[in-house]
């Protein structure tokens, strides 16, 4: 075996093992009728789309009941659920018999649930997560690195815990985005875009993360345009031909009437849900600890003035993106973009916070240590829904495993005992940051406050009068830092030059020795 | 770094609580119940849970103190009367106990580490391109899938069993013999499984203790000092009074023991642990088959059938004569004798008694009355002290933790527990090749990527477990469809492959560990 396959395979391995005993753990709604959780939702797709024809999916009809989950995702969503439906029935008719099987629950049937999410995460999301770190990510030349990068992006305890706790396949939605950013940093616009629309025919949370595409694809076909007209054109009217077929294919089942499009998208996009749901970490949401927005405005005012705001906020990532466009911005675009839809933007789901947390993984190469403490917070922020979930266990071990993963992989120590021969490998900062004493402080605070969040919502009961008050406290202290971040990476963007991640790569270059000398100074800081 | 790493295996082992566990689990509430309800004097005649305590007395001693911290988190699993009592903060709970008893065996592995690092220094540090053995040990020992596998998924306390062990072993390294003997007797007051390996332990105690070497190692007949030998019988004298007197001065010792040693029980558990008994039921089964089919034999003596049906009982062979306790014994004592002499009159200390002592617990989970599959972690966790050091028990040691930690799937049936298991030993097979492939290949140049160590033959018989695997999980049930006819035929197979292993296994260890150096 060669050293690659074996780290390799030792990764995947230590992946699939730790999302498995996630797996073991409880799903949203197990056991709570009437309504149950999303687990059930998806069991429910599966059995409407097994059974009804085509036109029906999305139509309330006689059976087809939209007050008891009702599909409404897009059509890849439909289709996936067909064929687990399929699947299902052949294992176990009974379960997506029409009707009857509702609310239905068994050991092997979780067991059918979490295998279909394990299959398309290993098709889809893990072999893009290796793809970008190993092949796409300019800040890392060694492969000790970038094995240490993949094994962390792995192993984001957000996305595990819903995928495999909660129950969802945010993997699908999310890797065929991964494909597209891939497809983009290797000039494969085509296909880029291609895997884009997938993504977004899949989830249509999906548009958090449209802007940057559209702002960098159209940028590129203008700085071609400004060279040479006829080659900017040629590319534009590719690209533009590519997504529309594309959509159509999708759509094509859906097509045949203007009323079924419409009703399609209505149930994409419902208004009538209300500002956001449960307690989400967004800007309206901590912001209604002081003013009640749900009982001052109506609805329709309510979506116009997050539809603003949430505009006016993407203008300035767009428009650098636009006119400069380059790999590193559009990267920091697409968490810009995200961070201001899920901060900003109509009925959110605490979940929403994945597709914010996905372009902050495809950073960590270049900020190791931000991107670490984005993702902490992320995570944390789903807390009062792990919680309802009976995720706790699961959601305190992965994070703690996650954090200490990062903490060893990065520590001088580990590396050396690991790579003895190996004296000039690039070191990924993640503590040992020159001069950021001032930093290292603000994220051990933060840190604590979490900690002490969390104890504070497990273990204390709230006052009476306000039973939502710890939830809404924990919403608010991620919202603060979402907001801090978002200035951040907003900074990030505008001050990065065209081609800085080359110069930035070589500042993060260090040899052991240099390593070692900061080593021996923090060593003198603590005798002193 | 070594503690960060044990707390990330930790979370590992966190996120396993909701995992399947057996009727362990069972066994040990009813154990902290009969603590925590009962005077003293009944721990060991209470039979209202079929699961009587049947563990030494220390043990039992450290379930009561889990019990003053159970009161606070769900007094009900503390009531005698509540059979199979699993709430989820029981669970939790529980679960908690052994991943928190565990750090025992952080802290004596982290202290071996420690230790090995000053031993081998000077040898070590030339070294190119390998890991650090630290870290190797380190892995090797904590994230060991067999403990994984039945600490926490079939529920057990063997990591600070284990713990303690390792602490003895290192501090009868480092020549503190007194606080080694102390933590081995203590030890055996806890789980007297380890009576397997006391011979080890006494023979080198005795040898160190009472007499000196000179300076080839050799013992010095007239530096016997009876001074010495007393004071070491004491201090396990002491432990044992202290565990057992209560019941003596109760006049409960036979009881207490009759509990301890259940021969009632059958020659092989219900799952045929992969030993010398596996074989020689096999070979009687194949004889019986074979005369029957052959008209040798009269009728009435095929009726024997169905050893494997599950039940935990007597069984009379059919043509070979049928095994008494008695005779694993003495058999296990022979075979046990050349090692313990050979230990005696060993000139080189700490790594021939580790190996001695791995050898003894071989021998009895060979030969042993009533051995369960788990005693082989008993061979693997004490071998995996020495594999930094020499090439042929590295190879030993690869051999037998793949072969029988595999022997530990059938524990856990279900199928939820399925992928991990597998993901986990895989895992664990893949970085102990490598790592001790390339410390010990260093030198030879060879470039042996697929199964480094290993001969042509023994690639091939561990290529054979995937067959083996995919037989019992899908051909036996999807294509051949006998799951309803020969419901067992799997963990025979599985049971009578392993064995085979496992006895070449003992053989090339048996001519290791006689005839080197």
């Amino acid at each position: 075996m060669k050293d690659v396959t074996v780290h390799l395979s030792l990764i995947i391995l230590f992946a699939i093992v730790i999302r498995w005993t996630i797996s073991l753990h409880p799903y949203s709604g197990a056991g709570k009728p009437p309504m149950f959780g999303d687990y059930e939702a998806q069991r429910h797709w599966m059995e409407i789309t097994y059974n009804l024809p085509v036109g029906d999916w999305y139509q309330n009809t006689t059976d087809n009941d939209l007050q008891y989950w009702g599909l409404d995702y897009p059509p890849l969503t439909a289709y996936h659920s067909w064929a687990l439906g399929i699947v299902s029935h052949s294992l176990n008719s009974s379960w997506v018999e029409l009707h009857k099987s509702r609310g239905l629950e068994s050991y092997d049937h979780k067991l059918f649930m979490r295998y279909s999410v394990l299959v398309v995460d290993l098709i889809v999301y893990l072999p893009a997560v290796f793809v970008y770190f190993l092949f796409c990510s300019p800040g890392l030349h060694d492969q000790y690195s970038q094995l240490v990068v993949c094994t962390v992006a792995l192993l984001y305890p957000g996305l595990m815990l819903i995928d495999y706790g909660h129950f969802q396949y945010n993997c699908v939605s999310l890797g065929f985005a991964l494909w597209g950013v891939i497809g983009l940093c290797k000039g494969h616009d085509l296909l880029g875009s291609l895997a884009f629309v997938l993504a977004l025919n899949y989830k249509q949370m999906e548009l958090y993360h449209a802007v940057p595409f559209f702002c960098y694809l159209l940028g590129k076909c203008i700085s071609h345009f400004r060279k040479n007209y006829h080659e900017g054109m040629v590319k534009f009217v590719k690209l533009s031909a590519v997504v529309l077929a594309s959509f159509c294919i999708c759509w094509f089942p859906f097509l045949q009437s203007r009323e079924q499009l419409t009703q399609v998208l209505h149930r994409l996009f419902p208004f009538a849900r209300g500002l956001f749901e449960d307690k989400v970490a967004n800007v309206w949401c901590s912001l209604s600890l002081v003013v009640k927005f749900k009982q001052i405005l109506s609805i329709s005012a309510l979506t116009k003035i997050c539809l603003t705001t949430t505009l006016l906020l993407i203008i300035p990532s767009s428009l650098d993106l636009l006119f400069r466009p380059s790999i590193p911005k559009f990267k920091l675009a697409l968490v810009n973009s995200s961070l201001i839809f899920f901060l900003f933007s109509f009925q959110v789901h605490e979940k929403s916070i994945l597709l914010a947390a996905l372009p902050v993984l495809l950073l960590l190469p270049e900020n190791f240590f931000a991107c670490i403490w984005f993702l902490l917070i992320s995570t944390f922020s789903m807390l009062p829904l792990l919680v309802n979930d009976g995720l706790t266990i699961a959601f305190l071990a992965s994070t703690l495993l996650f954090y200490l993963l990062c903490d060893i992989l990065t520590c001088v120590e580990f590396q050396q005992s690991v790579n003895r021969c190996n004296q000039n490998i690039t070191r990924l900062k993640f503590f040992l940051e020159k001069q950021s004493q001032m930093l290292f402080a603000a994220f051990i605070v933060s840190v604590t406050g979490m900690v002490i969040l969390t104890f504070v919502l497990l273990a204390i009961r709230p006052p009476e009068r306000y039973p939502d008050l710890f939830p809404v406290i924990v919403s608010a202290y991620s919202c603060a830092h979402f907001l801090m971040f978002l200035v951040y990476f907003h900074w990030c963007q505008l001050t990065i030059s065209p081609n800085s991640f080359l110069s930035s790569s070589n500042d993060r270059t260090e040899s052991i020795q240099d390593n070692l000398s900061v080593k021996r100074q923090h060593k003198k800081l603590k005798s002193n | 770094m070594l503690w960060r790493i044990s707390l990330a295996i930790s979370c590992v082992k966190l996120l396993l609580v909701y995992a399947y566990h057996s009727t362990d689990f069972e066994v040990h509430r009813n154990w902290m119940a009969i603590t925590n309800s009962l005077p003293l004097d009944e721990w060991y005649i209470s039979d209202i849970s079929q699961w009587t305590l049947d563990y030494p007395p220390v043990f039992a001693w450290m379930e009561k103190c889990f019990t003053y911290v159970a009161a606070f988190i769900d007094p009900q699993m503390l009531i005698l009367d509540n059979l199979n009592y699993a709430s989820n903060s029981t669970i939790a709970f529980q679960r908690l106990s052994v991943i928190v008893t565990d750090f025992i065996l952080v802290y004596a592995v982290i202290e071996y580490a420690k230790y090995y690092k000053k031993i081998s220094k000077s040898s070590s540090e030339s070294e190119g391109n390998n890991f650090d053995p630290q870290l190797v040990l380190t892995f090797l020992l904590l994230a060991n899938v067999g403990l994984l596998i039945v600490d926490h998924i079939h529920f057990q306390y063997n990591g600070i069993l284990f713990g303690i062990l390792i602490l003895s072993i290192l501090r009868i390294s480092q020549d503190c013999l007194y606080e080694g003997a102390f933590w081995f007797a203590l030890l055996l007051n806890m789980k007297h499984i380890y009576l397997y390996i006391a011979p080890a332990f006494g023979i080198y105690l005795l040898r160190n203790a009472c007499f000196q070497s000179d300076k080839d190692g050799r013992i010095i007949w007239t530096s016997f000092s009876f001074q010495r030998i007393f004071f070491l019988a004491s201090i396990v004298a002491s432990v044992f009074t202290i565990s057992f007197g209560p019941f003596l001065l109760k006049g409960q010792l036979f009881q207490v023991l009759g509990r301890l040693f259940p021969f009632k029980r059958g020659l092989c558990h219900a799952y045929w642990a992969p030993n010398f008994w596996t074989l020689y039921n096999v070979l009687d089964k194949g004889l019986a088959i074979a005369g029957s089919r052959l008209n040798l034999l009269p009728s009435n003596m095929t009726s024997a059938a169905a050893m494997t049906g599950g039940l935990v009982r007597e069984y009379e062979h059919s043509i070979l004569p049928t095994v008494k306790p008695f005779h694993t014994f003495l058999l296990t004592a022979l075979s046990m004798l050349p090692l313990v002499l050979r230990l005696w009159f060993s000139t080189k200390g700490r790594n021939c008694f580790v190996e001695c002592l791995s050898m003894c617990a071989f021998c009895a989970f060979l030969f042993g009355w009533h051995v369960h599959e788990k005693a082989v972690l008993l061979i693997t966790i004490p071998l995996t002290l020495v594999v930094l050091d020499e090439k042929s028990w590295a190879k030993i040691f690869l051999l037998l933790s793949f072969v029988g930690h595999y022997s530990l799937f059938p524990l856990i049936y279900t199928s939820a527990e399925s992928p991990f298991k597998c993901g986990v030993f895989l895992m664990y097979t893949i970085f102990s090749f490598y790592s001790l492939g390339k410390r010990h290949l260093r030198r030879t140049k060879k470039d042996d990527h697929f199964l480094p160590l290993m001969t042509v033959t023994e690639k091939i018989y561990l290529v054979g477990f995937a067959l083996l695997h995919v037989y019992n999980q899908l051909l036996h049930h999807y294509v051949f469809r006998l799951n309803s006819t020969l419901p067992f035929l799997p963990l025979l197979f599985t049971s009578l492959y392993c064995a085979l292993g496992v006895f070449y296994i003992w053989i090339i260890s048996l001519k290791t560990f006689l005839l080197n150096r």
